[in-house]
């Protein structure tokens, strides 16, 4: 259990950063994912530690949310709209054609391990879409050129 | 020469980043010495990215910009191919009444100063001078309601929560934008944060609430970018401290949690389920204490009422729908944004007058009012003013008065069963009609598309059951989409039964 110990002492820090926090837990969930990529299942019982909560009710807290991965991603995240705006102006096609061009289904990551393609529900961006956003970045108007834009 | 390059993230996402370096390096080219000021957007989306020229006349508009499009605004801007004119003059902004958005698009979201020179703190100043029942009063009499999609009067609910007893009571703005459709929460804190920090302090001022939360979804980053910075901003200059103070909250992408219970849950660190009512959140709300759950634009809109008087605010609009509502245009548009208006309008204008009709150039087929929770309207509706109560008359709701227009080549019955789907994916599951009536929703809609015409009455009977049996508005609203696509698009619905025979 290497990376546990490596985890571990990140984990201690990130915890103690948000002492006296009222509801810390999503903070505390943003900050591990944000230094490791994915909330590692061994983080669980040291947070429910620190928190006086047990392990269940933090297992309950990680999987609800859309935003926590129990795994890392791919090197790249494309994130697609599918609501209904980014609907009339044809995110579904689209979103046929780069699930194609990558060869994966939503939540899939290619084999090579390079990308990720996760569904989103509305950016904001209603009135340019389609939208997506790539590793964090937005995109407005997008089309199958995005897959280009992660070929690296 | 200074030029407005929105920091607004539909133009950073039409390639406002791009145009700022751009800009600064053909300055630099030519010895020019620019001042880039990143403001809001200023709503005309399909202008973005809108960049702006500041000259004597006025602020020059110019977009929707290029980067081959630079080097031309250091030339004749009279001649510049993506000159617009003076922004102010143009006739999406001149038909507006900008009340909470005033600011939007014209300041540097950053700067306090520029806020105070704008109006800023007036209202917060007017609030400290009066006591906690008059201010209640003066938002009540402005005739405000949330602006969320319920549309409870806001003066009422800060009633319940100033005159609870407690050691601690909150204030938390809901920025838990997620309807399909809508972006003026978005676009407000990214483009005048300070404007919600003010209102989120007469709210405290008001009900005796000294801790604040902005409650923000991660699929806005630029937004918690902005509001951080300006909270930090607003605790240095005093206008945040010992007497109000806030944290911005990041969300983890569940549309749940833009229901008000749902939400404390969540900001306590919890699952995002729904919590029964009563007790309500006014007396029960964030950890147990007495709370203000509003909506954005309701807590954007109070400054304004604050400094211009309820009165004002009050003389716009229609019936039981006073003020103003920032309509979102979006979808397949052609002229798509944000446009503030009193409340009245009727649905045809705001399609074909304001957005000027698809963006596509085929006809309009149906127009879903108030985020995926919304029902669709045809244009044999589009007659219908604008407002909370008339759009309830005709089976529909204003909700956060986002507009998804569609044209012709929409499949009602897709959209039905999306609808179904949707809640299926975000439902937090508390309840039976939500969690178990959307799975069924989508099978038996997916029997309606194989042409078994026998799933119609099943379908009829568990929207109604979702609709009176749900605790909260995902599961209790969804049969809205659902029922308005079979009411008014029934040949979507006939024509997948001759497909399949």
């Amino acid at each position: 259990m290497l990376d546990s110990d490596a985890y571990t002492d990140r984990v201690a820090e990130i915890l103690e950063a948000h002492r006296g926090l009222e509801g810390p837990l999503l903070p505390i969930l943003h900050a591990i994912q944000h230094a490791f990529g994915h909330v590692p299942d061994s983080a669980i019982p040291q947070i429910a530690a620190a928190l006086t909560l047990s392990k269940a009710e933090v297992h309950g807290v990680v999987s609800f949310y859309h935003d926590f991965r129990d795994a890392p991603a791919g090197k790249h995240v494309i994130k697609l709209c599918r609501a209904e705006s980014c609907q009339t102006m044809g995110a579904d096609a689209v979103a046929e054609r780069i699930k194609k061009a990558l060869g994966v289904d939503w939540h899939g990551t290619t084999a090579d391990g390079r990308v990720t393609l996760e569904p989103v529900f509305c950016l904001g961006l209603c009135a340019c879409g389609p939208a997506a956003m790539v590793d964090g970045r937005l995109v407005g108007r997008v089309d199958e050129s995005l897959v280009a834009e992660v070929a690296k | 020469m200074k030029i407005y390059v929105p920091l607004d993230s539909a133009a950073v996402a039409l390639g406002a980043d791009a145009l700022v370096t751009a800009i600064t390096s053909e300055a630099a080219r030519r010895g020019v010495a620019v001042e880039v000021v990143r403001n809001g957007s200023r709503g005309m989306i399909w202008l973005e990215p809108l960049v702006e020229v500041a000259s004597a006349a006025g602020r020059l508009g110019f977009g929707p910009m290029t980067l081959a499009d630079v080097p031309g605004l250091f030339g004749d801007l009279t001649t510049h191919p993506k000159a617009i004119g003076l922004v102010e003059d143009h006739p999406w902004m001149r038909g507006q009444t900008r009340l909470t958005f005033a600011r939007v698009g014209v300041v540097d979201p950053l700067s306090l100063d520029d806020y105070r020179a704008h109006g800023g703190l007036v209202g917060l100043d007017r609030a400290k001078s009066m006591t906690k029942a008059q201010i209640v009063t003066e938002v009540t009499d402005s005739g405000l309601r949330g602006r969320g999609g319920a549309g409870f009067p806001t003066g009422i609910k800060w009633r319940t929560v100033s005159e609870a007893a407690a050691d601690q009571k909150y204030i938390v703005c809901n920025a838990d934008e997620g309807d399909s459709a809508t972006f003026a929460d978005r676009m407000l804190m990214e483009g005048d944060p300070f404007t919600l920090i003010e209102g989120m302090a007469i709210a405290g001022l008001a009900c005796g609430a000294t801790k604040g939360y902005v409650y923000i979804r991660s699929e806005y980053p630029v937004a918690i970018r902005v509001m951080s910075q300006a909270v930090t901003i607003a605790r240095a200059a005093g206008v945040l401290g010992a007497a109000f103070d806030m944290e911005i909250r990041v969300g983890a992408g569940a549309y749940v949690c833009g229901e008000e219970t749902s939400l404390l849950n969540s900001l306590e660190g919890k699952r995002g389920v729904v919590r029964a009512k009563p007790p309500l959140p006014a007396l029960q709300g964030f950890m147990g204490r007495p709370t203000v759950v509003n909506n954005v634009i309701s807590l954007a809109s109070v400054p304004v009422i604050m400094a211009k008087g309820a009165q004002h605010y009050r003389d716009f609009g229609l019936g039981r729908s006073r003020g103003t509502i920032p309509l979102q245009i979006a979808g397949n548009v052609k002229h798509g944004g944000l446009y503030e208006c009193a409340f009245g309008l009727t649905l045809g204008q705001i399609v074909n007058d304001i957005g000027g009709g698809t963006a596509s150039g085929r006809p309009v087929k149906a127009v879903q009012v108030g985020g995926p929770l919304g029902a669709w309207f045809p244009p044999s509706l589009f007659d219908t003013p604008f407002g909370y109560e008339e759009f309830a008359g005709k089976d529909g709701l204003i909700g956060h008065a986002g507009l998804t227009i569609a044209d012709d080549t929409i499949d009602m019955l897709t959209m039905a069963r999306f609808a179904m789907e949707f809640c299926a994916i975000e439902s937090c599951g508390k309840c039976t009609p939500c969690r178990i009536g959307s799975t069924r929703g989508v099978e038996t809609l997916d029997r309606l598309a194989r042409g078994d015409s026998s799933a119609m009455p099943i379908l009829t009977d568990l929207c109604n059951t979702m609709k009176l049996g749900s605790l909260c508005a995902l599961g209790g609203f969804t049969p809205y989409p659902v029922m308005s696509a079979i009411t008014h698009f029934p040949d979507d619905f006939a024509r997948a039964k001759e497909a399949a025979e």
